[in-house]
């Protein structure tokens, strides 16, 4: 079978995984290959979240949080944004490339960003072809 | 061992259209610690929920996945459906295979499938690792914020208040009022509208639990349900309103003139201003931009006039004789607690000058609105009908429904009152003028509404010509002044072309200005069009996507005035339901601290946003202790604990790394 790729999105309730039900709810298509995990906020995802994923396999790893002073616990982004930033600078040293992470804000009414973003993402994988990391490596 | 059983809504055709219910059924089976797999039509129906409930009780499962739509939504009810068998709660993992899947990916059937079954995988390695939880309980702020202060606000308000809540009523323009106010009559009653709403306005003022807050925006919002702590913006007014008595000496002497946005610029008002006679405070404000005393003092730092305030003394004429203006005067923020909102923000219609095939640039052509403003009592005419080009009485009139709804260039939505509000011009023109030529393009005549078909059957015999076809090709001005409209009459199956004296474009419905950003604020989502989007069109009408937050009238879209009223009085029903019984209910997901784990560095202390985290002494040790009922259930802890001594129940650490391995391997 063809490679597909595999992409895990964590996103947080109050914002993109609305957005991703709301691009359900008005038939935006995306790729089949993005798949989601609920968080209360983007502030929860640890970084040993996107490590775990990469060293499984995933493709690609995509965050999505609220846009700035939209977070429902008011700060729960920056704090987001501040870890990303420092795991994207460690990627390259695991043996990926940092393009396979990313990190936007959707809030909860952009079905249509969402759907967009979805389809970007994917494509952009397909460029880079499958992770490096697949089949088991050390991280 | 978890016994899990796993749970297959078919959700009608929603799910199984697009994802093969059975081999997604046989993969569930083969996954680790699932017993059983069940399927069912509609899994959140009685019967549906009782297949659950059943296997629970006879002890076959203690966790349990639905497979479903999103749980936004359901996960409240198959929580429910777990507690009343017996079994805790947060046993419960739905996997979201209809908004994320079947809907989203309905031409690939294939993938559909297949993703519905890694879906389901991660659902059920999230909830092998879930912990029984309790539900906690805080305290509601019994006061709600209306934000809006047309037809719908009003109404909504009112109920509040008169249900004993204290009621915020914020409102963009100087006064209440709205769209309705400029509305000439209202069909199908051909009440005055300004006779039935400007008591409302006055009640509403009046009310001892209903604060006015005018010419103020919604600035930030913090919180959620149950404590909204909100800032409102009221803007400078430059004149002090507790001083201001209304008399409108300010608004006859202030030089400056600029068009008048309240009758859509067809005539002239001052910098000083009080937006219209009948306006609920009436009280002026001084249009910054406009005002000379401003604009001398940004040019050169000295002002070129106070006639306002100081009057014109050589020529014996006084300033505000309140002695109210105030040039000093600042935005003010305001800090506002509420335990639930209602957004009625409304509608904004849609300008001509997008319609250049109908020559936006005549002055006798007029959208709906300036139409509407021109057949008022209190608009730029005082009610006279006058061409606005040349003031002459015109004798032929052609209006055109449509323009820019129905059209796939702009709006594909139908703004559903113009058909109406056509029919009522019509007839108030023929009521007025018997003479007077009507000519009516529809596409289609929509008139479906109690009393709505008879008043187009009447307005009808009143000799008004109503030509069916599709839409008018173009609207030209000719030499002599007139316009020649030119359109197709399917009836006739043959092209029309006639000479009007004026044109009146009824123009599309969109929402008011702002109307993204503020859902924004609160989290509530809007549609492709870009209105409020409600939860449910048909079971949640009046909620929004942020719990506790509901609204009414035209910012969930197009509708007439008695649906408004309808509309706003189920949002006060609805908020009042919420607020009233004064507690709320929260989820169980926290962040706990097993202190034997806690190394005491104290990293997460300045971490959270809401200051639950303190360092308590423990066996001789600082540890850090989290205060459950300051926490909001955010989990930046969690993810910042250097040794992981943080549980973030309900989406632990173990049960996400489970999720991702689930998704992540082949």
């Amino acid at each position: 079978m063809a490679w597909e790729p595999r992409l895990i999105v964590i996103a947080c309730q109050w914002c993109t995984y609305q957005g991703a039900d709301l691009a359900g709810s008005l038939r935006y298509s995306y790729p089949p290959t993005v798949h989601i995990i609920r968080v209360p906020c983007s502030g929860r995802v640890e970084p040993e979240f996107i490590a775990e994923a990469l060293k499984k396999g995933a493709d690609g790893v995509f965050i999505g949080g609220c846009h700035f002073g939209d977070c429902h616990y008011k700060e729960g982004n920056y704090k987001a944004i501040r870890r990303f930033k420092l795991f994207k600078r460690l990627a390259t040293d695991l043996g990926v490339e940092p393009e396979r992470i990313q990190l936007e804000w959707i809030s909860g009414s952009e079905g249509k960003r969402f759907a967009e973003a979805m389809t970007e993402f994917d494509a952009k994988i397909r460029e880079l072809g499958p992770n490096p990391l697949k089949g088991g490596a050390n991280v | 061992m978890p016994k899990i059983g796993v749970y297959v809504c078919h959700c009608g055709e929603n799910i199984a259209g697009a994802v093969n219910i059975e081999e997604v059924m046989n993969y569930a089976k083969t996954l680790p610690d699932v017993v059983l797999v069940k399927n069912y039509l509609f899994m959140c129906s009685d019967p549906g929920q009782d297949i659950i409930k059943q296997d629970i009780k006879e002890g076959k499962v203690d966790r349990v996945v639905v497979a479903a739509c999103t749980p936004r939504t359901h996960e409240p009810i198959f929580r429910d459906a777990l507690e009343s068998a017996g079994l805790n709660r947060y046993f419960l993992e739905m996997a979201n295979i209809r908004d994320q899947d079947s809907w989203a990916h309905w031409h690939d059937k294939s993938g559909a499938t297949e993703k519905a079954k890694r879906l389901i995988r991660s659902a059920v390695a999230k909830v092998t690792f879930a912990e029984p939880l309790e539900d906690r309980y805080g305290d509601m702020e019994k006061s709600v914020m209306v934000i809006g202060g047309g037809v719908a606000g009003m109404f909504a308000a009112l109920d509040l208040a008169n249900m004993g809540l204290k009621v915020y009523l914020v409102e963009r323009q100087p006064s209440i009022g709205g769209m309705m106010i400029k509305l000439d009559k209202t069909f199908p009653t051909m009440d005055c509208s300004a006779c039935i709403l400007t008591p409302k306005m006055v009640e509403v003022a009046q009310h001892p639990n209903i604060e006015l807050i005018n010419y103020a925006e919604v600035d930030a919002v913090k919180g959620y349900v149950g404590n909204f702590e909100i800032t409102v913006k009221k803007k400078a007014r430059y004149i002090d309103w507790d001083k201001c008595t209304g008399c409108g000496v300010c608004t006859q002497i202030c030089p400056a003139r600029v068009p008048n946005e309240y009758n859509y610029n067809m005539d002239q008002r001052r910098a000083a201003y009080i937006e219209f006679p009948q306006a609920v405070p009436k009280k002026a404000v001084i249009d910054r931009p406009n005002c000379l005393y401003f604009k001398s003092m940004e040019k050169t730092g000295k002002p070129a006039c106070q006639i306002c305030e100081k009057g014109i003394p050589p020529k014996g004429i006084q300033g505000c004789p309140a002695d109210a203006i105030k040039f000093d005067d600042k935005d003010e923020y305001i800090n506002l607690k509420v335990g639930s909102v209602i957004i009625t923000t409304g509608y904004k219609v849609m300008d001509k000058s997008h319609f250049k095939e109908y020559s936006p640039h005549s002055k006798d052509v007029v959208t709906a609105m300036e139409f509407e403003r021109i057949l008022s009592a209190t608009g730029p005419t005082e009610g006279e009908l006058k061409r606005p080009s040349d003031g002459t009485k015109p004798k032929t009139i052609a209006m055109i429904s449509c323009v820019g709804s129905r059209d796939e260039r702009y709006h594909s939505y139908c703004s559903k009152v113009c058909c109406m509000y056509m029919l009522k011009h019509a007839r108030i023109l023929k009521e007025k003028y018997p003479d007077i030529k009507l000519y009516l393009f529809f596409i289609d005549v929509r008139t479906a509404g109690k009393d709505f078909e008879e008043f187009y059957v009447y307005t009808r015999e009143l000799g008004v010509k109503v030509i069916r076809g599709g839409r008018v090709s173009s609207v030209d001005v000719k030499p002599n002044g007139k316009l020649r409209v030119r359109g197709f009459d399917v009836d006739l199956c043959s092209p029309v072309e006639l000479e009007a004296d004026m044109v009146v474009l009824a123009t599309a419905i969109e929402p008011a200005t702002g109307t993204e950003e503020l859902g924004r604020l609160f989290a509530a989502t809007c549609g492709r069009e870009g209105f409020l989007r409600e939860v449910h069109t048909k079971l949640y009408p009046v909620e929004t996507a942020s719990k506790g937050v509901f609204l009414a009238g035209c910012v969930q879209g197009p509708k007439d005035i008695p649906e408004s009223i309808a509309q706003s009085r189920a949002a006060a029903s609805a908020a009042a339901a919420l607020v009233i019984p004064g507690k709320i209910k929260f989820e169980a997901i926290i962040a706990e601290v097993d202190r034997e784990k806690c190394s005491s560095c104290g990293v997460c202390v300045p971490l959270c946003p809401y200051g639950a985290i303190k360092l308590q002494e423990y066996k001789g040790k600082e540890k850090a202790y989290i205060e459950p009922a300051l926490c909001a259930g955010c989990g930046v802890c969690a993810s910042a604990c250097p040794s992981m001594a943080i549980t973030f129940h309900g989406f632990t650490t173990e049960q996400i790394l489970a999720q991702i391995d689930a998704l992540a391997e082949a």
